[in-house]
């Protein structure tokens, strides 16, 4: 398995995502919930980026606003300098920054390889045969030609998230927008997930923006982590992650990665404890 | 990575394997059932023999299946089979292709369905048997108003059935195909109605089923022929063996015409499990 995606990617230098003053107040029938309340961050082109942050902290919202699913209340987001998000505009979703979903999106009624054809088929990008060779092709690459045939729901969720990764990947995209992918898998698929998901990323350096709750997953992928403050979020805190690429899972029990580690527990624990106080006042 | 792969290699052939075993277990359950079905007969003929009392009026197996001898050998029968299968074949191709558009449409579009939802709630009520008075007086032929009850009785099962499956689509389905470049047109065509497709057939093999419960009822009010009048006849001349005869077919018809939804199903659904 040398190298994993030779398709021809998108110019380097594509997929910078500038957050300018974001901030999101959904309004309910129970009143409003300020989700996000000011997140400014620059995210370079080719950047893989870690967001972490309490659980219900605004992580998932934040991915929403920039993949076009859901308006701002205030602030700004750009995609290459071009603005797709602000109070009252909201750029449709597209494929130059493709999600892939927390609980996975494979569609069950198509194949494996009409799932990962379907992106260039309904942008009319390519032709049906072209985009189910362009499939195939992908699916050897990565040792999946076994299952291009086989429905999703009969895999592993392990192999149906390498799959969904493919057809985010097959668009050419700007951007991935990852939204805690690996949540449901076991610890051994997982670690697998990440050799697989750091050579895609090494072998194309497309901008991540990867939600996790699993800070040792952040280190390992990342080139920054970013701390998300508990609802409503904002940064509370930038890691910047020097380990040398390409990685593996291997570096996991280095001393650099340690200390990281130790540092990250540090943030998140503030913020942890402070959702908890909250959440015992909300209970009281 | 590696490890990765050979699972799916290990997986791969396991699925390969049961594929193997179930073969053998469908034949297996297929005695079950054909063991299940002579043990059934049989109890039934001991007990008319043995004067059992509500079983001693009912005829014998072997009974019946003299009268459906003879029945096989007129073209009688065979005129009603056909005259029954035509009224159902029509009642329910019409309720399913007015019935399912109607239904995605309503499941899709918001305000179409707060518009038409609450007259689908007052009319679905109704029993189909009670528009039979109606629908006599309505349409000009018999034929037709036989017809039109049947579609009732199908029509909003199918409808509802529908707008439930286009409901309960996970949303992160449409924003998938919408992230990965999808208009709402494809959106509907390849999310919607697939995504609704399972929910589609259950209306679908539901509603056949009432269809032949309407059809039976239709045919003993208004009816000069078919399954249904055929059994009512033998009850009115007092052939009981025939009644049982003309239950059993009717038996027959409607498990084939589920069968043949259910074949439908399987071929347009390959990725579900057969039902
Ligand atoms: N459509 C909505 N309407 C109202 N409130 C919402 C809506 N979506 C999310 N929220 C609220 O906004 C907050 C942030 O939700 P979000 O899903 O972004 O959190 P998250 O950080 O992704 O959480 P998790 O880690 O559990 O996925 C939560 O309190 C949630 O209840
Ligand atoms: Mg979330």
């Amino acid at each position: 398995m040398a190298v994993l995606l030779e398709a021809p990617a998108r110019n380097a230098g594509t997929g910078a995502i500038s957050l300018r003053g974001v901030r999101k107040v959904y309004d309910s029938s129970a009143g409003a919930v300020e989700a996000i309340a000011d997140w400014t961050l620059e995210i370079a082109p080719g950047e893989f980026l870690a967001v972490v942050g309490p659980s219900g902290c605004g992580k998932t919202t934040l991915l929403n606003a920039i993949a076009g699913f859901d308006p701002v209340t205030a602030g700004e987001i750009a995609l290459d300098g071009t603005t797709i998000a602000c109070a009252g505009y909201l750029a449709p979703p597209g494929a130059d920054r493709v999600v892939v979903f927390q609980n996975g999106a494979l569609f069950p009624w198509k194949s494996v390889v009409d799932n990962i054809a379907y992106g260039p088929i309904v942008q009319r990008r390519m032709s049906r045969e072209q985009a189910l060779r362009a499939a195939h092709a992908l699916l050897e690459r990565v040792g999946l030609a076994d299952v291009a045939r086989a429905f999703p729901l009969k895999l592993s969720s392990g192999v149906q998230r390498r799959v969904e990764m493919l057809r985010a990947l097959i668009n050419d995209p700007k951007a991935l927008l990852l939204d805690e992918p690996f949540r449901a898998l076991d610890a051994i698929s997982k670690s697998a997930m990440h050799e697989e998901l750091l050579r895609l990323y090494e072998s194309t350096k497309k901008t991540i923006f990867f939600i996790t709750h699993d800070l040792d997953e952040a280190i390992l992928l990342a080139d920054r982590v970013v701390v998300s403050a508990t609802r409503p979020a904002r940064v509370k805190r930038v890691l910047h992650i020097d380990l040398p690429r390409p990685r593996s899972p291997l570096m996991t029990a280095s001393r650099e990665f340690l200390d990281l580690r130790a540092q990250l527990t540090g943030v998140v624990h503030e913020e942890a404890e402070k959702a908890l106080r909250r959440g015992e006042r909300e209970l009281a | 990575m590696r490890l990765e792969g050979v699972l799916t290699a290990v997986r791969v052939s396991a699925a390969r394997g049961t594929g193997l075993r179930t073969k053998r277990v469908g034949s297996v359950r297929v005695l079950r059932g054909v063991a299940g079905i002579v043990g059934f007969l049989g109890l039934w003929e001991l007990g008319v023999l043995a004067h059992v009392p509500i079983l001693a009026q009912i005829p014998a197996p072997l009974e019946v299946a003299r009268a459906q001898w003879q029945l096989l050998h007129q073209a009688r029968y065979y005129v009603d089979w056909l005259v029954s299968l035509e009224r159902v074949s029509a009642g329910f191709l019409i309720a399913a292709v007015v019935g399912v558009p109607l239904g995605l449409l309503m499941g899709w579009r918001a305000k179409f369905r707060y518009l038409t939802f609450p007259v689908f709630e007052i009319l679905r009520p109704i029993p189909p048997l009670a528009w039979v008075p109606l629908s006599i007086v309505f349409w000009p032929t018999t034929e037709s108003s036989i017809v039109f009850v049947i579609v009732l009785g199908a029509f909003f099962t199918v409808v509802l059935n529908t707008l439930a499956g286009v409901r309960a689509i996970d949303q992160r389905y449409i924003r998938a195909a919408i992230s990965l470049g999808a208009t709402p047109p494809t959106v509907f065509r390849r999310i919607i109605l697939p995504g609704a497709l399972p929910s589609i057939f259950t209306g679908l093999t539901v509603g056949m089923g009432i269809t032949w419960s309407v059809l039976i009822a239709a045919e003993i009010i208004a009816g000069k022929s078919g399954l249904g009048y055929m059994t009512w006849e033998a009850y009115v001349a007092g052939a009981f063996p025939i009644i049982v005869a003309g239950m059993f077919s009717i038996g027959v018809a409607g498990y084939a015409s589920s069968a043949v939804v259910r074949l439908v199903a399987r071929y347009a659904m390959p990725w579900t499990k057969p039902f």
